[in-house]
């Protein structure tokens, strides 16, 4: 072995510095003419005024952060119960026998209804709508309900994945494992909702970025999250700079987790053999 | 010594991170400054009263925002064209006083964000409850106050807030309020609650919530609970107003324009003139005069 790199090496190295040239340079032209040219458009003083404006930036983005964690919690308390939820669904919908036909129409009704539902609407009917029917105070929580609602209608989108991903499995896996003598559990369990879930991973960190997003909806019923901070303050100093403010906070969570799905397809691209045509 | 991949595609992104820094601290206010230019404004031929409230959007009109829907008791039946409800009679009178008769007044609906929002507007001025506050004003311009406004916390019967007579009694009452109202200010600033309070995006959220169990009282603007109590929420009451100078701070509510429009000088005489001759205060007791029964409760 020599430490020379072979021609195909040197051209393909050389073949990247060249792309990698291309890039920075379009890069460079493309930004320089954002930079440049919006704010020489006639509204940009107004836009800069009513969006970018740095003191009251200062002054909502600590209030922003901390209605923030309740986002945060929200979702964190959220997202396990979609994944229970929506592998229920998803399994009863697979199920084959014929005398839980029943089941498996409740579960295509429930994934149609609810996926076919606008979320915000669905905020109000159950945020509302329920307590309403008599609970008491701390039933009547609307942090309580507005999580329900989010789980109700995540796990139809979840569990259409999850599906997805159980029939993406050949079934000569199931043929196989049922051969060897495994229980219709057992196949589940063992052979196919594994490969599944290792298919389905790029789609599911889709779902929850998007979650990330819609836990704000639940400010529509009380609860003071960053969102409705944010109209909090706009309407305070009739500025929409803490709209800007509250974008940055978002991102500062979903675009770490938006790389992770990405990270995750790549690296689904490559496991199962896809190649990348430039 | 290979570079690794992913460090060789960071490049391109580490170039624009810090164009984008560099151009960000190349700003000035020289941008700004450039903003606060006057609207381009024609002056109509037909100019009413003196060139300054001629300077509407569209010559010889006076374009007139509210709200979509416009509640009562401010526009009666959500039709200010008629001139019936407070906001509407007084939204007549101020155009009366600028040269407009009721002919040449047109209406157009927005919401608090198009009323805020930078651009062009689609109204010379807009009414719908704008509480006058220093901190809006550096975006908007606003008339002078046409009305001063009581808040007012209405409760369904048997609800803590029952019967309380100082802002003492009602610490552990758990509030509702509409966003983007000094409602919400005075439940945080001047009672002080030991819970949080909850938002509602208007006064059909708060209701829900009151008949939710969600929250023990919302807080609004002493015309809005007293309509809100009597007519749309059953079971409810005003359990009480507080003084208008409660808490040091006076909720007034004032016409709102686009940021140093020359017309806003106009408006202010046009109200001047109201106030001084007595004919604002004629029109709230028309519109209002019913609106103003609620015990008081103290602040200390």
């Amino acid at each position: 072995m020599t430490d020379r790199p072979t021609r195909r090496e040197l051209y393909e190295r050389a073949r990247r510095r060249r792309s990698n040239v291309v890039a920075t340079v379009s890069t460079i032209v493309v930004v320089t003419a954002l930079v440049v040219l919006i704010p020489r458009s006639p509204g940009w003083g107004r836009v800069r005024q009513a969006f970018f404006d740095g003191d009251v930036f200062r002054e909502s983005f600590p209030g922003l952060l901390q209605a923030f964690w309740l986002d945060v919690q929200i979702l964190l308390w959220s997202t396990p119960l979609i994944l229970v939820v929506s592998l229920v669904v998803a399994l009863a919908r697979n199920t084959r026998s014929a005398a839980l036909f029943p089941l498996r129409a409740a579960a295509v009704i429930y994934t149609d209804v609810l996926r076919g539902i606008p979320v915000i609407l669905l905020v109000f009917l159950i945020g509302f709508g329920v307590p309403a029917l008599g609970l008491s105070r701390e039933w009547a929580n609307p942090l309580i309900w507005g999580t329900v609602t989010l789980v109700l209608s995540y796990s139809a989108y979840t569990a259409e994945i999850i599906r997805a991903g159980i029939e993406s499995v050949h079934e000569s896996q199931r043929a196989a494992a049922r051969s060897l003598g495994m229980t219709s559990r057992q196949t589940m369990t063992t052979v196919v909702l594994p490969q599944a879930f290792r298919n389905i991973v790029p789609p599911l960190m889709n779902t929850f970025v998007s979650l990330q997003k819609d836990v704000a909806l639940v400010s529509l019923i009380g609860p003071v999250e960053i969102l409705r901070q944010a109209g909090i303050d706009k309407a305070k100093y009739a500025n929409f700079t803490p709209y800007v403010a509250a974008s940055i906070i978002f991102l500062a969570l979903t675009i770490p987790f938006t790389r992770l799905a990405d990270w995750a397809l790549a690296r689904q691209r490559r496991r199962t053999g896809a190649t990348t045509i430039g | 010594m290979r570079t690794s991949p992913t460090l060789r595609r960071l490049v391109p992104v580490v170039a624009v991170g810090a164009l984008v820094l560099a151009a960000c601290g190349s700003d000035d206010d020289s941008d700004a400054s450039s903003s606060t230019d006057a609207p381009s404004g024609s002056v109509s031929g037909t100019a009413p009263a003196d060139d300054a409230c001629g300077n509407t959007i569209d010559d010889g009109v006076l374009t007139i925002a509210t709200g979509e829907p416009a509640f009562y008791p401010w526009v009666i039946d959500d039709a200010p064209e008629t001139g019936e409800g407070f906001e509407a009679a007084v939204a007549y009178a101020v155009a009366a006083e600028m040269g407009y008769d009721a002919d040449s007044v047109v209406w157009v609906r927005t919401t608090f964000d198009e009323a805020i929002q930078p651009g062009p507007k689609n109204f010379d001025m807009n009414l719908q409850q704008y509480s006058i506050t220093e901190e809006r004003r550096e975006n908007v311009d606003f008339s002078l106050p046409y009305f001063t406004s009581n808040q007012a916390i209405v409760a369904l019967d048997g609800s803590p807030a029952e019967g309380a007579t100082t802002v003492a009694d009602l610490v552990d009452v758990k509030f509702g309020a509409q966003v983007g109202t000094t409602s919400l200010d005075f439940i945080n600033d001047v009672i002080q609650p030991n819970q949080e309070p909850f938002v509602y995006d208007d006064n059909v959220g708060a209701k829900a919530a009151l008949e939710a169990n969600q929250i023990d009282a919302a807080v609004f603007d002493l015309p809005t609970a007293l309509y809100v109590s009597g007519v749309e929420i059953e079971g409810s009451s005003v359990v009480g107003q507080f003084p208008a100078d409660a808490g040091g701070t006076t909720d007034q509510f004032g016409i709102v324009l686009e940021k140093d429009n020359p017309l806003t000088a106009c408006v202010d005489e046009a109200i001047t003139t109201l106030t001084d001759n007595g004919e604002l205060d004629a029109i709230t007791q028309e519109w209002l005069a019913d609106f103003t029964g609620a015990p008081v409760i103290t602040v200390e």
